[in-house]
């Protein structure tokens, strides 16, 4: 018999409406946690996983108040405790890794009182014990020169390193469960991989419990033994992780998997429909009933309850989980391959395009011209064919969204020409630009919510460039809109809509609409689907690739993230500090050889199976501005030759696979050393 | 950090150079002028033209203004009409006499508004929140002279508690002043207390609900202790500048609440002289409540740039 | 034409939905009901004012309240009931009128200098810093009294004054909204710039201007009855709050009720704006609280 840690018992937690009634979070909770176990709860937002981890702690959020049930933390009913009790066992016996470490570390406290304070709190050390504490939690974290890190303020550290500071803090107190509430989301990504490299030795050092809450499916597959699915505030499956993430026995689950892009699965992922129901929209009979494919009359009536399957050791909240035991669907999956009518003609054509955020001094200003020796972008020469997907690759910081900027006419370049259709020069001056070339280049943003105004109806949003380019009016209008938002699959109801009264995927469809009206030639990406849901992520991939095919746009599809790049794209180009590494058809970047970079950025990709660890080959500091001499990749590659990477800018070398790699290692040796690994 | 401050040192000069212009050639735009109201009825040929030449009106307006100005930076601000005095003299007691009584306001004010902010974000929602809000909106919408007058009536004449007038000379010293300006003080400091108490609120409130609160909360680490080391210092971080400029317009009901009193300080003045158009006392006290105005605004700039620990380590690096 | 009566219905039936919200809460229903009422007051008084406002009569001095003269007589003899319900016309002309200057010019010039930025940003701001640090009192007060007291003067006078804040308030609304993606989207589309002013950045910032008139509105009424009250406001025998107070304040020994009549009239005002002004910017979901009164 294993011993538990916490035991969640019939939990239902929810807030009052205007109207007066009480709407459910959560509902009936059951499950609990063992002792050194990790517990990966995954779900997308809403789900009611964040309320769940708080819950864990004996925290409700201001608004919300605990319905029914008890969270018991050995025989402790945390959510029945007053402050004082609490006070004693938070941080102490369940400590708590926060998402945003930047905005949860107190920003007029340096890093080393705010690990003293939870060491006084929670421990009976001295002073110098204490200062000896502080160090080796520092280095435990492998933080570099813990000494004068805890003189630092949080401002002052990168995103990786004030993550690596709050795990020091959950564990200045040793606690029997630690709670990480979506812990490396809004990392970069290798530096996401070493922090749950990081949790995963941690775990298995101490040997703490973990609760372990993300929407990311790949990181929950890296450090969980277990998993909790969540959905609209139930559980609807609790498993062991392979059972989990390889033979999922609920609908939703399994089309999640299926709609998740896999870098060993070419080609566009499964869409699934709809979006997460509103807390308390759903009266009667299963919540995932209306996206379901699997649902039957017995689903629309009547709600499920959790069941134990023996011999999957699985808890399940589905009628149907038998039909989906045997479906080995997940593996052979039918994924849709792209592809693309890529004409020879050139569309668009940087040549050696750099472009500088250095303000112009006053002088500089008068002679219009920009001194900066070492740009954020440098030396960009990218042609791209009419009807091809480009994508651009590469963490924060890469220069991957100034470059689009730029193309669109909002960054004046620096040095270089932009020409489309060969010969035709684009001013990098947006005012001075043809107003045709403004309707031909169409941009959709990463977040709906900022790239539509609040204040207008889908109906005005997507007249705008009705209106601008091709001066209809009244009916025409009218009638034109309604024929844009059809293609997105929006109907006529959503014309009076503003966009608050919509789901993120539906904004997204309204700014891919917006962009469309306008007949583009080209449409820039702007991480178009990153601050989506899984699943709605997919369907949004594959509505952009139906309208491409159907029209013929060429796109280039900026994105962190490596499968989806690979999903979309005909071709990619790695970018790292404003300087290309590489670039090449989409099949050929994803094999050796390949840049140091690209290798590094490869090796980092968590994928949604526990059997595929992440490989992490470099550093994951990343340099604040980029070097003025060499190589930009000089200060993290794992492959570094010496002074010519520091002093030469590499050349460009051609692969047998037909893609262009910037480095100065001969291509045969990168082909030997990184097929030795 | 060093450049900061001299950089908010030079916009604070700058500024005062605008407001002396704009109050010189406001003075010069608007119709009459010193001579013509001076003498009135009197106000053509030679009469006239002798005192242009005594006030030295017949110069072109900048070199007026230049002599002024030279005259304002060595601290004098010439003469009076009416009286035909020295500015100074005239100035002096009446400046610090309003410096008393503003100090007196702000150094009662500020701890009461801090307090009451601090109990009623602290206890949001509940009675005492409730009770102190409404009491704050009430005392922050009337104006000084009704709130003056009403104590008066109350305290002064019905209940006999207080004298409601105050009846010294200007050159009273400060311990003559001291039990006569007590219902002042309340009047001036009601509507800046009740503003600066919401303000404190309502950034208390903000951090309370900050995910490093939330944070220290599931640390453990105590309440009262989380209020002060946690909350406290982000909340009136901001709150600085906001008190400041509340200070600041504390400055116009002194000159109201001065009136009702019948205080001897710059209220007073400010009325005399400008129904007398004496232009250069205007002038002058422009000047003055300006750099007071200015002055306060860059001690709280100051302070937000000492306590920000974000500006804090651009001095580490440099 | 369709399209703009749609529009129209719209917008009327936003509007309804914010005084909805603003009276669902006692304070915003105590408010508005305060407002309504002094605004009818304002306009219907002088229909049924039981006497002349004017009228004095030295052998009706200092009465006390009375079921002939309700709320008493002042010093001149005049009913003070009478001038009570007239006393607040010229401060809500005023002041109403005043506000909508100051809405106007702030507003505008606000939104300017948020767009366009820069150098130009930085000298008009320069100059509003200049005018906020004048105390405003000495400056109106200059003002009337080179210009005069009538209406004229005092509408644009204290619209100016009280449109600073504003301008700060529409400029810092504009800088948060032109950060927006839909602003940069707009920009790469290639609309005017007034096209971007009029329909991307107005409808986000819009509410913020107008609640912040709604405050000016009452810090204005304070400031008016303040002039009036120093005896640069309205002249005699025009019955006005400020000035009635003034003028009884030296009696309230013996006179009490010619102070307490307008003193009741110009802070129920005053609070009613207040309160309404509050319930306005909770209903658009504005903190008014985090300003200070420049």
């Amino acid at each position: 018999m294993k011993t538990s840690v916490q035991q969640i018992n019939n939990l239902t937690i929810g807030f009052q409406s205007q109207k007066g009634q009480q709407i459910s979070i959560l509902k009936n909770i059951n499950t609990t946690i063992n002792k050194g176990e990790t517990v990966g709860i995954v779900g997308e937002s809403g789900s009611g996983k964040s309320t769940l981890a708080l819950a864990m702690m004996g925290y409700v959020k201001h608004g919300l108040f605990t319905i029914s049930g008890e969270c018991m933390f050995h025989s402790n009913n945390l959510l029945e405790m007053n402050n004082k009790e609490l006070e004693n066992i938070r941080g102490r016996k369940i400590a708590m890794i926060p998402q945003n470490a930047g905005q949860s570390l107190t920003p007029n406290l340096k890093i080393g009182y705010q690990i003293d304070e939870a060491l006084k709190l929670h421990t009976d050390l001295k002073k110098t014990d204490r200062d000896n504490k502080i160090s080796e939690l520092l280095n435990k974290v492998r933080l570099p020169s813990p000494e004068t890190m805890a003189q630092r303020y949080p401002h002052e550290l990168s995103g990786g390193q004030q993550q690596r500071v709050a795990v020091a803090m959950a564990l200045a107190g040793s606690p029997e469960l630690l709670l990480l509430d979506e812990p490396t989301t809004g990392l970069d990504v290798t530096t996401q991989a070493h922090v749950l490299e990081l949790l995963n030795l941690i775990a298995k050092d101490t040997g703490t419990s973990m609760v372990y809450v993300s929407h990311d499916l790949g990181a929950i597959a890296q450090v969980s033994d277990r998993v909790i699915v969540m959905y609209s505030g139930e559980i609807v499956l609790d498993g062991p992780v392979r059972s989990i993430l390889k033979n999922p026995i609920h609908p939703y689950t399994f089309g999640l998997l299926k709609s998740i892009p896999k870098l060993t699965l070419p080609g566009l992922p499964n869409s699934m429909s709809g979006s997460q129901p509103q807390p308390g929209s759903i009266k009667e009979g299963c919540s995932f009933y209306d996206r379901c494919e699997f649902a039957d009359k017995n689903c629309k009536i009547n709600s499920p309850e959790l069941e134990y399957i023996n011999d999957l050791n699985t808890h399940v909240r589905c009628f149907r989980h038998k039909e989906l035991i045997n479906q080995n669907e997940l593996n052979s999956q039918t994924v849709k391959s792209i592809e693309n009518k890529i004409l020879k003609n050139e569309i668009l054509d940087l040549s050696n395009v750099s472009i500088s955020y250095a303000k112009q001094k006053f002088i500089e200003q008068l002679i219009n011209k920009i001194e900066d020796k070492n740009p954020t972008v440098k030396d960009i020469d990218i042609n791209i064919n009419k009807g091809e997907t480009l994508a651009l690759v590469g963490e924060s910081g890469s220069g991957k969204s100034t470059i689009l900027k730029s193309i669109a006419g909002l960054l004046k370049t620096k040095d270089g020409i932009i020409k489309f259709e060969k010969d035709k020069e684009l001013s990098s001056d947006l005012r001075k630009r043809d107003p045709k070339f403004l309707r031909a280049i169409q941009l959709i943003f990463q977040n709906p919510d900022e790239s539509l105004n609040p204040n207008h109806t889908v109906e005005e949003i997507v007249a705008q460039p009705l209106k601008l380019y091709f001066g209809l009016k009244g009916h025409e209008l009218k009638e034109k809109i309604i024929n844009v938002l059809d293609k997105v699959r929006l109907g006529k109801f959503y014309l009076t809509r503003y966009p608050r009264q919509l789901s993120g995927g539906e904004k997204q469809r309204v700014a891919v609409a917006r962009a469309f009206a306008a007949k583009p030639d080209i449409i820039l990406c702007d991480e178009v689907t990153s601050a989506l849901d899984v699943s709605v992520q997919a369907a949004v991939l594959n509505l952009l690739q139906e309208l491409k095919e159907d029209f013929g746009t060429t796109y280039i599809f900026v994105s962190h993230d490596l499968a989806v790049v690979r999903a979309i794209s005909d071709r990619v180009a790695v970018l790292y500090q404003g300087r290309l590494c590489e670039i090449g058809p989409s099949k050929n970047v994803y094999k050796f050889p390949s840049h140091p970079y690209t290798e590094v950025l490869l090796g980092a990709v968590l994928e949604p199976d526990p059997d595929i660890k992440p490989k992490l080959v470099a550093e994951d500091i990343v340099e604040e501005k980029p070097p003025e001499n060499g190589c930009s990749f000089q200060g993290r590659c794992p492959r570094i030759l010496g002074d010519i990477c520091k002093n030469e800018v590499p050349p460009w070398q051609s692969t047998e696979n037909g893609n262009s790699i910037r480095c100065h290692i001969k291509i045969d040796d990168l082909k030997n050393q990184q097929t030795l690994n | 950090m060093f450049f900061l401050v001299i950089k908010r040192i030079l916009l604070g000069l700058i500024t005062l150079f605008i407001v002396s212009l704009i109050t010189f050639v406001g003075v010069e735009v608007l119709p009459g002028d010193a001579c013509t109201t001076y003498l009135e009825r009197q106000a053509f040929g030679a009469a006239l033209e002798a005192c242009y030449e005594r006030l030295g009106l017949n110069l072109p307006a900048y070199e007026r203004y230049i002599s002024w100005a030279i005259g304002v930076l060595q601290g004098d601000f010439g003469y009076s009409l009416s009286g035909e005095m020295k500015i100074n003299d005239v100035l002096g007691p009446k400046v610090k006499n309003s410096m008393v009584l503003a100090s007196a306001s702000i150094l009662i004010g500020i701890p009461v508004a801090l307090l009451l902010g601090i109990i009623t974000a602290l206890w949001r929602d509940k009675l005492p929140d409730i009770i102190i809000s409404t009491v704050t909106i009430f005392s922050m919408t009337i104006p000084e002279f009704i709130s003056a007058t009403l104590l008066i009536l109350i305290v002064a004449i019905w209940l006999e508690w207080l004298p409601g007038i105050v009846i010294v000379p200007s050159e009273a010293s400060i311990s003559e002043l001291l039990p006569n300006i007590i219902l002042p003080v309340i009047a001036i400091s009601m509507i800046m207390t009740a503003h600066m108490a919401r303000m404190v609120r309502s950034s208390v409130i903000q951090v309370m609900a900050s995910d490093y609160v939330q944070m220290a909360i599931l640390k453990g680490v105590p309440y009262w202790k989380m209020v002060f080391k946690h909350v406290l210092p982000n909340a009136l971080l901001p709150a600085i500048n906001v008190v400041a400029l509340t200070i600041a317009w504390l400055l116009g009901g002194v000159v109201v609440t001065e009136v009702v009193f019948n205080y001897p300080g710059l209220g007073r003045l400010v009325i005399e002289s400008i129904s007398n158009r004496d232009l250069p006392v205007v002038q002058a006290l422009a000047i003055i409540l300006a750099s007071i105005y200015v002055s306060i605004n860059l001690i709280a700039d100051l302070m937000t740039l000492m306590l920000n620990p974000r500006l804090k380590s651009l001095q580490i690096k440099k | 034409m369709k399209n703009k009566k749609e529009k129209q219905k719209n917008t009327f039936q936003k509007i309804l939905e914010v005084i909805k919200t603003m009276a669902s809460k006692p304070s915003g229903l105590i408010g508005l009901t305060i407002l309504i009422f002094h605004v009818i007051l304002a306009i219907t008084s002088p229909l049924y004012v039981p006497y002349d406002y004017k009228a004095i009569d030295p052998s009706l001095m200092l009465n006390p309240p009375s079921s002939e003269f309700w709320f008493g007589t002042d010093s001149l003899g005049r009913d003070v009931f009478t001038r009570t319900i007239l006393g607040g016309r010229t401060a809500l002309t005023v002041t109403f009128f005043g506000s909508l200057i100051a809405l106007l010019w702030g507003g505008s010039l606000g939104i300017f200098c948020g767009l366009v930025g820069g150098k130009i940003d930085d000298v008009v701001m320069r100059i509003i810093d200049a005018f906020l640090s004048i105390p405003w009192i000495l400056a109106m007060l200059l003002i009337v009294s080179l210009l005069g007291t009538t209406t004229l003067v005092l509408i644009p006078a204290l619209g100016f004054f009280y449109g600073k804040g504003i301008v700060r308030v529409a400029r810092a609304a504009t800088h948060d909204v032109i950060a927006k993606d839909f602003i940069v989207s707009a920009r790469a589309r290639g609309h005017s710039n007034i096209s971007i002013i009029w329909n991307e950045i107005l409808p986000n910032v819009r509410d913020a201007i107008m609640v912040e008139g709604a405050m000016r509105w009452s810090w204005m009424l304070l400031g008016f009855s303040s002039l009036s009250f120093l005896g640069f406001g309205v002249s005699p025998p025009t019955p006005d709050w400020g000035l009635m107070i003034s003028n009884a304040r030296g009696l309230m020994s013996f006179a009490y009720w010619a102070v307490l009549a307008p003193i009741v009239g110009l802070s129920s005002l005053i609070i009613g704006i207040n309160l309404t002004a509050d319930a306005f910017a909770k209903a658009l979901g504005i903190d008014r609280s985090t300003k200070a009164p420049v």
